[in-house]
């Protein structure tokens, strides 16, 4: 029997036939990343391909010189025996899912993706498949996550309510941010949007690319009264929330994005007055749902709550395997 | 209807401070209309009187339509059962949004072999968090953090009455309580029904010796302090009732008190328990309260007592308006009627001056004191803390340096501050902590313990900090008991930071054999 296309191996998936590893956690000559989050997208490999977003994502993020040879994906390439393709995933700006095939197999790899429209990015795009390699980062039939737009709209009425307060919002930089802003803008929200500084260049970029976030304007600065902020609505990481960073708003109302927030002990664990449901990553049903759609002849889970997933393709009598690939977090920051 | 139920449940859920809670409240009172907010009240307050779903119950329904190990392994995840149930049940194909009073009468009435249909009917018609609301409504314990005084108390501020005189007429209140919103809306106040209601209670001001030297000591009558807790004992034409001092009815958990009111009338008191002559520490208080039922032998081990202090009604008679000389006189001539073994009159102090009663206050003689009350002999009862009659003299608190252990953000106004902390004291050349505390500090203080724990800190737990053992605090606390549950062994009673030790070394700090010392005898 042949080696599978692509195989588990402590730095990452391993394509033998082309050489490369796709979104590896250590330093290896060459590196396919499927988007620029940094438990997926690591400086110091050899030689990276990735959209030309993510590529410059990375360069945002990691310096100019974070690979010695960057490879923006346009249309597909030929890499050893393989040819290579990205699609879009749905998830972040510049986020793919990269499909790998040779003569015989198809084999596709999600990286971190959504169903739900996002206007921060372009839509998730199905690929036919005979592998499909999927997150589980939500894979637990509790989660079905609800229309952000009304999440949004629990947010404003929030900022209505308690216009004495400001609402600080705790998100990742890179794609939480921008969507929650978009979300925000598409409810009809064109006040101000307060952002901590390490949004900034990330925002920046998006604008760049011409993504219309709107009226920003930073939060970091020092400013004369504590009532300044009353009303507004701030976003800054959750890391700064704990930083003296949030003493300089009046009595905020503290607010999290994120998929998490269906369930009230993390949000409570986390100090969160406002739990918002807004997540980036196909819940159970768009899971699912996917699996039916592409009907792959096998699944592989990269990473996540994989023991559910596996018990559905189970039942429903699908081919699956757990890769448990190590050091992709939940929902980095 | 259970929509804005299920939004208020989640408000408070995740509302830490107790001013937001009643904003809360008020809003969903103002918002919702009778006899929902009733039912809302009653669900809150503990007064419904539901068929209790219970959790095997609600296994068994779920197990029909989810995959048992896939629910098992949700279950893992969420921790809670409603919660799991509410979020993994499948999405419903036509919503309803039903009154929280079809429910509630849905769950009263149901019969038993049919509830289970009903329920699946309900869980089919929701969406996940009414789901959530409708079973914590079912299975009882909505885990919200509203007391039932809390609820009360956002009655009485959303029609601006005094949380007394709603306390006063409660137990002749009945879900879903609209004759009680009539009235907080404009309406007459309801009258009360009920036998052997509630009274609200008369509290005292702290005072000190400086202010006590400007009264006149032969205007005034004292009496010890006892560390039980305030009761109101009310037998009236064959109904008996204890009530805290803050109105909840906690009768069950003392029959045997109850069966020794056989008198007609209100007393005020401390309820302790006591073996023959000895008091017995407020622990083993605390192992009777909260319990439905009380077995034959906790009675015979902790045996309940009541120590009188005043006479509210006697026989038909409301000596309320009285001064205090005349109710205590009655008080006095009731006693000998009952049973001394269950209850007795706590003894008045000789008072001659301040300065003796200073030298009383400061050894008492029985642990059980925690300090002296002093009433001007003419007060007559009133409701509530009214200053200038009644005076609490409390024994000055017992105090301790201790070691910052830990610390952990707070909400709100300290959100972005370190703001509640564990402390510690030596033994045998290591910290154990002996208590946490969230107030005493001045903004200035807080401030200053803020930065030192960013600056020391040695360890994250979520949101939990560890700090290098180095601020010495001095923590001040009302009273101290043996605790299983903490690692010393002991717990303190409302400790507060009562000021930075920045001029103590760590070392120096207070051992946990000086504590020890302080507990009261077992």
């Amino acid at each position: 029997m042949r080696a599978p296309i692509l195989i588990p191996r402590p730095e990452g998936l391993y394509c033998p036939q082309g050489d490369f590893f796709i979104d590896p956690v250590r330093p290896v000559p060459r590196a396919l990343v499927t988007h620029g989050h940094a438990d997926h997208a690591r400086a110091g490999h050899g030689a990276v391909m990735a959209t030309a977003q993510t590529l410059d994502i990375m360069a945002l993020r990691y310096g100019r010189d974070f690979t010695q040879s960057a490879q923006p994906a346009d249309g597909p390439a030929r890499i050893g025996d393989v040819t290579v393709s990205f699609h879009p995933a749905g998830h972040v700006l510049g986020s793919a899912q990269i499909l790998v095939e040779d003569a015989r197999t198809r084999i596709l790899v999600t990286g971190d993706y959504t169903r739900t429209p996002n206007a921060a990015c372009a839509p998730w795009e199905p690929v036919a498949c005979d592998i499909l390699v999927t997150e589980a980062t939500f894979a637990l039939p509790i989660f079905r996550h609800p229309d952000p737009q009304d999440e949004i709209a629990r947010l404003l009425a929030s900022v209505r309510a308690f216009t004495e307060r400001a609402h600080l919002v705790g998100v990742y930089a890179l794609g939480k941010a921008q969507r929650v802003i978009m979300l925000l803008r598409a409810a009809g929200y064109d006040a101000p949007i307060y952002i901590h500084g390490a949004l900034a260049k990330l925002c920046d970029y998006h604008i760049a690319q011409g993504i219309a976030l709107g009226d920003l304007r930073p939060a970091t600065v020092a400013r004369g009264k504590k009532g300044d902020f009353a009303g507004a609505i701030v976003l800054g990481p959750p890391s700064a929330f704990a930083a003296t960073w949030a003493q300089r708003f009046p009595d905020p109302v503290i607010a999290f994005a994120s998929g998490w927030m269906m369930v009230r002990a993390r949000a409570r664990q986390r100090g969160v007055e406002l739990p918002l449901i807004i997540s980036d990553h196909v819940d159970w049903a768009q899971l699912t749902q996917t699996i039916t759609d592409l009907n792959p002849a096998e699944t592989w889970i990269t990473h996540g709550r994989e023991d559910a997933l596996l018990r559905w393709c189970a039942l429903t009598q699908r081919a699956a395997t757990p890769l448990r690939l190590v050091g992709y977090e939940d929902e980095p920051e | 209807m259970i929509a804005g139920f299920a939004e208020l449940l989640e408000r408070l859920a995740f509302t830490p401070r107790r001013g937001l809670k009643l904003a809360h409240l008020r809003q969903y009172f103002a918002a919702t209309l009778d006899p929902d907010r009733g039912y809302a009240l009653a669900a809150l307050t503990g007064d419904l009187d539901l068929r209790r779903v219970t959790p095997s119950l609600l296994r068994g329904l779920v197990a029909e339509r989810v995959d048992p190990e896939l629910f098992a392994l949700s279950y893992d995840f969420v921790g809670d059962l409603a919660e799991t149930i509410a979020l993994i049940w499948p999405a419903p194909a036509q919503l309803a949004n039903p009154a929280l009073s079809e429910l509630v009468a849905e769950l009263q009435q149901t019969p038993k072999a049919e509830l289970p249909a009903r329920i699946i009917a309900r869980l089919d018609q929701l969406p996940p968090s009414q789901r959530y609301a409708y079973l914590k409504l079912g299975t009882g314990g909505l885990r919200v953090g509203v007391s039932a005084r809390l609820a009360r108390q956002a009655v009485a501020d959303y029609g601006g009455l005094q949380l007394a005189e709603v306390e006063e007429l409660w137990h002749g209140l009945f879900p879903p309580y609209e004759s009680l919103f009539h009235w907080a809306e404009n309406g007459p106040k309801p009258v009360s029904a009920a036998r052997a209601p509630f009274r609200p209670v008369m509290l005292s001001t702290p005072t000190d010796l400086v202010d006590l030297t400007a009264r006149d000591p032969a205007d005034f009558m004292a009496e010890w302090k006892w560390d039980g807790i305030r009761v109101q004992a009310v037998s009236d034409q064959g109904t008996r009732r204890l009530y805290s001092r803050t109105g909840d009815d906690i009768s069950g958990a003392f029959p045997d008190l109850l069966e020794a009111l056989t008198f007609d009338g209100v007393i005020d008191g401390e309820l302790l328990i006591r073996r023959g002559d000895q008091i017995a520490p407020f622990n083993d208080l605390q192992t009777r309260l909260g319990r439905k039922q009380v077995s034959a032998k906790m009675r015979e081990t902790h045996p309940a007592a009541l120590r009188a202090y005043d006479l509210l009604l006697c026989d038909g008679h409301d000596l309320r308006a009285q001064p205090l000389h005349q109710r205590r006189a009655a008080l006095e001539a009731l006693i000998p009627r009952l049973d001394p073994a269950r209850i007795d009159l706590s003894p008045l102090l000789p008072l001659s001056d301040w300065d003796a009663l200073a030298v009383m206050r400061a050894d008492p003689p029985d642990p059980v004191i925690e300090g002296v009350m002093i009433k001007h002999r003419d007060s007559p009862y009133l409701a509530g803390r009214i200053k200038g009659h009644w005076f609490k003299w409390k024994r000055d608190p017992m105090r301790v340096d201790a070691v910052l252990m830990y610390a952990q953000r707070g909400h709100g106004k300290r959100s972005g501050y370190y703001s509640d902390f564990t402390f510690g004291v030596w033994d045998a050349g290591q910290l154990v902590p002996v208590g946490k505390a969230y107030f005493g500090f001045t903004d200035a203080e807080l401030k200053e313990l803020d930065r030192f724990v960013r600056n020391n800190t040695t360890e994250r737990f979520g949101p939990v900090r560890a700090v290098k053992p180095e601020k010495v605090v001095e923590v001040a606390f009302e009273g101290l008991n043996r605790s299983p549950r903490h690692k010393s062994g002991l717990a303190m009673r409302f400790p507060r930071i009562a000021r930075i030790r920045d001029d103590k070394p760590a070392q120096e700090a207070d051992q946990l054999a000086t504590l020890m010392a302080l507990l009261p005898e077992a």
